[in-house]
């Protein structure tokens, strides 16, 4: 039997209430995970605060994920929340460069929700499974009383074989490493507060909500020691990914913001409401840290795949300035690229 | 997108920095003030400080809503709030302005009703949709969100509503300028003016700055090009020794401003004596109420408010800031107390806030070479 030594430090988090920002994933998320939980539970695993966890077991790599899903409304153009679930869980596992293995889900639905809004999800599920290849092998179901619930959650956990031919780790990143964006960004968060049917706009927009595996594998096989570091960046979007990646290194990254792709629907949304396109959800793009010998090819495998025509590169890590997001106009305007503050549109997953 | 790309052309905006930076007199220092927000924010959101000759400083200006409601108005919003059965409605910006007990968002979490909307409009429709509830709106901004509140309430009345109120907040915002250019440490040299707001007030009301003051007022847009430009026109004045009203707006902003609009505001709206500004203090004949004729639809009225005035918060300067006296990282505060997460003081909550636009966009700002 081994003993696990305590590496528990003290939690660091002064905040008297639980707001909706805390789930937004920007930095009040961040400052809840690293600052109360995280101190906790510490342990080396958890130190690395990835979308999944590296776990040995004799000799074998594996990556082990679990998320949840609160999306409202439940269904969206595009997708609803059990493919959803499904999606953003495999998504965890192949951004960590984990093959997706089997899944399991919880359901947690409200008294009263129609059994024909929980089959659907059910199938969406089963679909989006079937179509990964990957096996939902078990889980949990419970129900809480009418109006404790916004219809049906849903919590997942993944498992997958950790690819043997790379090591993700921000703090491999190096300058002159370019930074691939597998597609348009903001379509899933702006569809999302669009469904909502809050505002007097629509657009024809859908959500981008896909398995990212394909991509990942396409990366992995023709570029595997290339690759540096990838995230799918959901809440908090581009802008939070990137803050995360060099606040875990000794680097920047400068953003080219033109070469930056995007729905014309989401730059007219984000311009009207004020909001930053870089940071709105993304449920089916990923960002990957190449490095520079290996950027023709990198590219080359992503585009190769059915979905990934609009990849691109957006930028490239910096020497200086160190641990900042710095974007570039065309007539060299400059501005820092910060983490999302605050939560302009909850329950986007 | 039409109307956006057109203003944001890097060839063009190259060639319009090339110009300013010809024309600029290098011997002298200009001092320009952007009057709005909305300017602060494109001004950072752009990057137009890296293009920018060095000799010209751009000082930024009261223009944001959020950031001239003094705590005590914020205070007053949500003891609204906290009354059984009423929502609270308010724009985005206000949901994080922090009152002295909290912010709006705080108190949604612990229970009370407060709601975002993006329009008063939607406002009166959760009050079509609840009619056991009673609906108040907390209204803020210059002329530009005025006009549209007054319709609101026009249209309330309209539909013969009994359960919408506005708590109303609107301020104007010539006697802003005016307390500026009389306060004994300004030192501005031009002014790019309001846009929106010019939209519905025109540009006449700024001609007593030329006249009196002798200073240049260029009303601009807000894409980086219409900064650009409307700050060459302000030096092009300042050289020639010049003070008149300019309009660089002309796509959006008549000369006599929108009729209609100005009629519904004089329809709903009348002056109130003086009004309490953050940083600014009291200023008289700057900021609207609700007429006696509309008293069913203010809440000032329906409601007992507790009307206390809040002193700002130790060690802020957001007064000295918004004046233009102080830079925002001058402030004793900026950065370490007071940062978009945790603001202090209303300056760095709205991405209109001088503090959060500096904090945000700027905070490096050194050239960078763009990627390959």
């Amino acid at each position: 039997m081994t003993t696990i030594e305590s590496t528990r430090r003290t939690p660091r988090f002064a905040d008297a209430q639980i707001e909706m920002a805390h789930g937004a994933g920007g930095t009040a998320s961040r400052r809840l995970v690293e600052g109360l939980i995280g101190p906790y539970f510490s342990n080396p695993a958890l130190q690395a605060f990835s979308d999944a966890a590296a776990l040995s077991i004799e000799g074998t790599r594996i990556a082990t994920t679990a998320d949840g899903f609160v999306v409202k409304p439940l269904r969206f153009p595009g997708g609803s929340i059990g493919e959803l679930a499904v999606n953003g869980t495999l998504n965890d596992l192949a951004v960590s460069a984990a093959k997706p293995v089997a899944l399991m889900a919880t359901l947690i639905l409200e008294a009263g929700l129609a059994t024909s809004t929980l089959e659907s999800e059910i199938e969406a599920m089963a679909i989006a499974a079937r179509k990964a290849g990957v096996p939902i092998v078990g889980g949990d179901t419970k129900v809480v009383e009418h109006g404790m619930a916004d219809g049906m959650y849903v919590s997942t956990f993944g498992i997958g074989a950790t690819d043997p031919r790379v090591t993700l780790d921000p703090a491999s990143i190096r300058p002159g490493d370019r930074v691939l964006l597998s597609g348009p960004i903001g379509a899933h968060g702006i569809t999302i507060l669009l469904a909502r049917g809050e505002l007097d706009f629509q657009a024809d927009l859908v959500s981008d909500t896909r398995c990212v595996w394909p991509f990942v594998e396409a990366l992995l096989s023709r570029c595997g020691p290339g690759l540096r570091w990838m995230r799918d960046p959901t809440r908090g979007g581009v802008a939070t990914a990137l803050n995360e990646l060099v606040r875990s290194s000794e680097y920047g990254i400068a953003l080219s913001e033109e070469n930056v792709p995007m729905h014309d629907a989401v730059r007219g949304a984000c311009e009207l409401l004020g909001l930053d396109p870089l940071h709105i959800a993304n449920e089916g793009q990923f960002l990957a840290v190449v490095a520079p010998g290996y950027a023709d090819a990198a590219l080359e495998a992503v585009r190769s795949v059915e979905g990934g025509e609009r990849a691109v590169y957006i930028g490239e890590v910096r020497a200086e300035p160190k641990r900042r997001v710095v974007g570039i106009n065309g007539y060299g305007g400059t501005r820092v690229i910060d983490m999302l503050v605050g939560d302009p549109l909850p329950r986007i997953c | 997108m039409k109307y956006v790309d057109e203003f944001r052309e890097p060839g063009i905006i190259s060639g319009v920095a090339r110009e300013l930076a010809r024309t600029v007199d290098p011997a002298r220092h200009y001092r320009v003030m952007e009057v709005c927000g909305g300017h602060t924010h494109s001004i950072y959101r752009h990057g137009l400080r890296d293009v920018l000759p060095a000799n010209i400083e751009l000082v930024h200006g009261p223009g944001c809503p959020v950031c001239v409601l003094p705590t005590g108005r914020v205070d007053d919003g949500l003891a609204i709030a906290a009354r059984d059965g009423v929502v609270l409605t308010c724009f985005g910006d206000m949901m994080r302005v922090p009152g002295t007990k909290g912010t709006p968002l705080e108190m949604k979490a612990r229970g009370a009703d407060i709601r975002m909307v993006y329009s008063p409009l939607d406002a009166l429709r959760i009050a079509e949709q609840h009619p056991q509830k009673h609906i108040c709106f907390f209204s803020i901004g210059f002329e530009t969100t005025a006009p549209s509140t007054a319709l609101t309430i026009l249209r309330a009345r309209e539909l013969g509503l009994q359960n919408f109120s506005v708590f109303c907040n609107h301020v104007t915002i010539v006697p802003a300028m005016r307390a500026i250019l009389d306060s004994p440490d300004m030192r501005i040299d031009g002014f790019v003016g309001p846009g929106h707001v010019s939209s519905i007030t025109g540009c006449r009301p700024y001609e007593f700055i030329a006249a009196d003051y002798r200073k240049p007022v260029v009303v601009a847009g807000f894409e980086p090009l219409d900064i650009l430009e409307a700050i060459l026109m302000v030096v092009r004045q300042l050289n020639a020794g010049e003070a008149r009203v300019e309009n660089q707006y002309k796509r959006i902003v008549p000369w006599e401003g929108n009729p209609p609009a100005l009629r519904a505001m004089a329809q709903v709206f009348e002056l109130r004596p003086y009004f309490e500004w953050r940083g600014l203090g009291f200023i008289s004949q700057s900021a609207l109420a609700i007429k006696d004729a509309f008293a069913a639809y203010d809440a000032e009225k329906l409601f007992d408010i507790p009307g206390v005035r809040v002193t700002d918060p130790r060690g802020a300067q957001c007064g000295e800031v918004l004046k233009g006296v102080l830079k925002p990282p001058q402030c004793k505060l900026f950065g370490t107390e007071c940062n978009p997460e945790h603001p202090v003081g209303a300056l760095m909550v709205s991405s209109e806030g001088a503090c959060a636009a500096y904090y945000r966009y700027a905070v490096y700002s050194a050239a960078v070479e763009a990627p390959a």
